[in-house]
């Protein structure tokens, strides 16, 4: 049996999936489509994906997905490159539209987190930052979420294949929530969730659902009321400038408005 | 490259980026002639900082945090995460009988999932001869639909559980946040039973229709070995040269080295060496608490693999993630049906000051955490040992030693043996808290 892929079908767009500083959960959440998969592969040329497979065809490709953010001076280097690869660039999860979890160093001492994290801090290479991948080059389309969701995923793929614009809502989790019927939990068990402002998509309100708050993993939802639902977390709830930093540093923390949020409650928490 | 064996002659076998695996990094092998002069399994996956920024962080926000450290096995880090913390804050023997059943469960829909993506779309293109799970599916497309409504159903299993498979949300320090939705078990159930049955098929069919490479070598294995069950939650952690360690006290059992071409942190047993933990490790110290349906299967699969247990050729790590995926199927079924919704699914958790370490069996091996907390629940120092990279010193000797048996062989054909290998470990590099990336491209040395 032939150890080498059947040449490339060119009638087929060409989609490439590339992982930088991330978990490997985006890409994943693609193969956890398991009943559209077979079909997917059918329908597109996946020309390099190396988590899937071991065959990579030359560039250019029609489709670039790009999970992870960009925190070393390689990453900085190859984005480029890739960017110049694909005619079109979308970049999925929170990693690659936020900077993701590992953003949190942005506030912190990078060198201080290396020495203690490794004994020789001088084999490691990286950045002072960990930022999104339109930080660095012109990005087409940004799938939100830690993770994506794989039906967003696959309505995305669709709409790039025929050449129309993804249906990806940008309302709030709290809308779907209302719309499920799920008892708030704000209101009804007094605890901070952030699904007024966090932007919909994790397939149903999940946090809610388990009868947990939001804790924002799609990242803000357009024009969020943030001072609005402090000022109830601080008044009625009674949470501090610091639960409040720490609630929007997670893994969307360096997103814009989180970010400026977070630090202005970073500012109120040094002055209580 | 026939000439490439000559006595004086350097020979570079590289894999640039490694594929079919879990996180990235790269393979660099290194002769002299016929000798074999470096090995360097380079995990160059970017480090991301997690026991950095853990700290700080308030401890019921840990599970949801060290999730992201890996995408295939979050769970395995929620698990760790919420033990070790119990023990941090002294709850730990306050948990339920019945919040522990769910914890297993929630770990079959785990081991069910991750098991599955790599027997059937990592490593079973490798023995049969493809670049890749696509290119297999024209001409396996019923084993590889098979494969796929299995490993869905382990999705599945971990959505109804804790809201979705990568990153579950339901799960906290003390528990779940909500307990199993009975309606939803009792749904689950038959397609689980069903699912048994094909994996019990499956696994017939691997074991004997593969060839298994063989590559002997004298390992330590390291699993948790609890004394009523096949391991998953809970145990002290032994070996089979006698390493045999409470939970706390494994942090002390091993050394973690630095070394210059890795971003994770190679493991050594303290005083002896490289060891291995994962599927083959926790079948040689555990088979004789598998389910009864892995169980049964047990001696056939030997036989048809014509070696009986202790199994040192990792090449038979296949067959053991399948026999293990039995396993979890046929102890999901069983919990799925004797299942009541528990009278809680958390314990009341309160914060205290105080340590705790404790580790879980992530499908890729033994994954150990340990965590200080402060007396308010402020994290004041995390660490992380993660499968992939306690195994690196061993992947790393298994190549010394398999070099040597490529050596005549084309430098594409070579370096697609050392993959196969490597993949034998399931390597999840992104796990690597500290860990690194592969590439792939395969050269001569100029």
């Amino acid at each position: 049996m032939p150890q080498e892929a059947p040449a490339s079908n060119s009638a087929k767009p060409k989609l490439a999936v590339y992982k930088f500083s991330s978990c490997d959960g985006c890409q994943l959440s693609l193969l956890n489509l398991e009943d559209e998969l077979l079909d997917l592969v059918g329908a597109v040329e996946i020309a390099y994906f190396l988590e899937a497979r071991r065959r990579v065809l030359p560039p250019p490709y029609d489709v670039g997905l790009v999970e992870g953010s960009i925190s070393t001076p390689e990453e900085e280097h190859r984005i480029r490159q890739i960017r110049r690869d694909c005619r079109i660039l979308v970049a999925i999860g929170a990693c690659a539209t936020s900077g993701g979890i590992q953003s949190l160093r942005n506030w912190a001492d990078v060198e201080e987190f290396t020495r203690q994290v490794y004994a020789s801090p001088q084999y490691i290479k990286t950045l002072d930052t960990s930022t999104p991948v339109a930080s660095h080059v012109f990005v087409d389309f940004e799938l939100r979420g830690c993770p994506i969701n794989h039906y967003q995923a696959l309505e995305l793929i669709s709409a790039l294949l025929v050449g129309r614009k993804p249906n990806i809502p940008t309302h709030s989790v709290c809308v779907e929530c209302k719309r499920r019927g799920y008892p708030c939990v704000v209101v009804s068990k007094g605890l901070p969730c952030l699904g007024p402002i966090t932007q919909d998509g994790c397939g149903g309100a999940l946090c809610p659902s388990c009868q947990r708050p939001c804790y924002g993993c799609f990242g803000p939802m357009e024009q969020p009321n943030i001072q609005s639902l402090g000022a109830w977390f601080t008044g009625r709830l009674g949470l501090t400038g610091r639960d409040l930093k720490r609630l929007l540093r997670q893994y969307n923390g360096y997103l814009e408005p989180f970010k400026q949020a977070s630090d202005h409650y970073e500012r109120l928490d040094k002055e209580q | 490259m026939s000439d490439s064996t000559k006595s004086s002659e350097t020979r570079t076998i590289r894999v640039g980026a490694l594929a079919r695996v879990e996180g990235e990094g790269a393979l660099h092998i290194e002769m002299r002639g016929r000798e074999v002069s470096q090995v360097r399994l380079d995990i160059y996956e970017p480090p991301r900082f997690f026991e950095a920024f853990l700290r700080g962080r308030d401890f019921r926000e840990v599970p949801d945090i060290t999730a992201r450290i890996c995408g295939i096995c979050p769970v395995a880090y929620q698990m760790g995460s919420c033990h070790a913390l119990e023990r941090a804050i002294g709850a730990f023997d306050a948990v339920d009988p019945a919040i522990r059943t769910l914890r297993n469960l929630l770990y079959c829909g785990e081991w069910i999932e991750s098991h599955i993506l790599h027997i059937f779309m990592l490593h079973l293109p490798d023995f049969l001869g493809y670049e890749s799970v696509i290119s297999m599916a024209a001409d396996h497309g019923t084993v590889v639909k098979r494969a796929l409504k299995l490993k869905k159903l382990g999705n599945d299993l971990l959505a109804a559980m804790a809201g979705r498979a990568v990153h579950p949300v339901g799960v906290c320090v003390g528990g779940f946040y909500s307990p199993l939705d009975p309606d939803r078990a009792r749904a689950l159930l038959p397609q689980v039973r069903a699912g048994l049955d094909d994996m019990c098929d499956l696994t017939l069919f691997l074991a004997e229709k593969l060839t298994y490479p063989d590559l002997q070598r004298d390992y330590e294995f390291v699993s948790l070995c609890p004394d009523d069950e096949y391991p998953m939650n809970l145990g002290r952690i032994k070996s089979n040269r006698g390493l045999d360690v409470a939970q706390e006290d494994f942090g002390r059992a091993i050394e973690e080295r630095h070394v210059p071409h890795s971003t994770a942190l190679h493991s050594i047993i303290r005083g002896r060496g490289a060891y291995m933990v994962g599927p083959l490790a926790r079948l040689n110290l555990n088979h004789q608490k598998l389910h009864r349906r892995a169980a049964e299967l047990l001696p056939r699969v030997c036989s048809l693999v014509k070696h009986n247990l202790p199994w040192r050729n990792n090449f038979l790590s296949l067959p053991a993630r399948a026999l293990e995926t039995v396993h979890a199927l046929a102890l999901a079924a069983d919990i799925l049906e004797a299942y009541q919704v528990p009278h809680r699914s958390r314990i009341p958790i309160v914060a205290r000051a105080g340590t705790g370490g404790h580790g879980t069996e992530a499908p890729r091996g033994l994954c150990w955490h340990q965590y200080r907390v402060t007396e308010d629940g402020t994290v004041a120092s995390a660490r992380i040992i993660p499968p992939t990279s306690q195994n690196q010193m061993t992947i790393e000797e298994d190549l010394w030693e398999l070099a040597r048996q490529v050596i005549d062989l084309p430098d594409e054909q070579a370096a697609l043996r050392c993959e196969h290998m490597i993949r034998n470990y399931d390597p999840c590099i992104s796990c690597s808290v500290h860990f690194l990336r592969f590439t792939r491209t395969v050269k001569a040395a100029t």
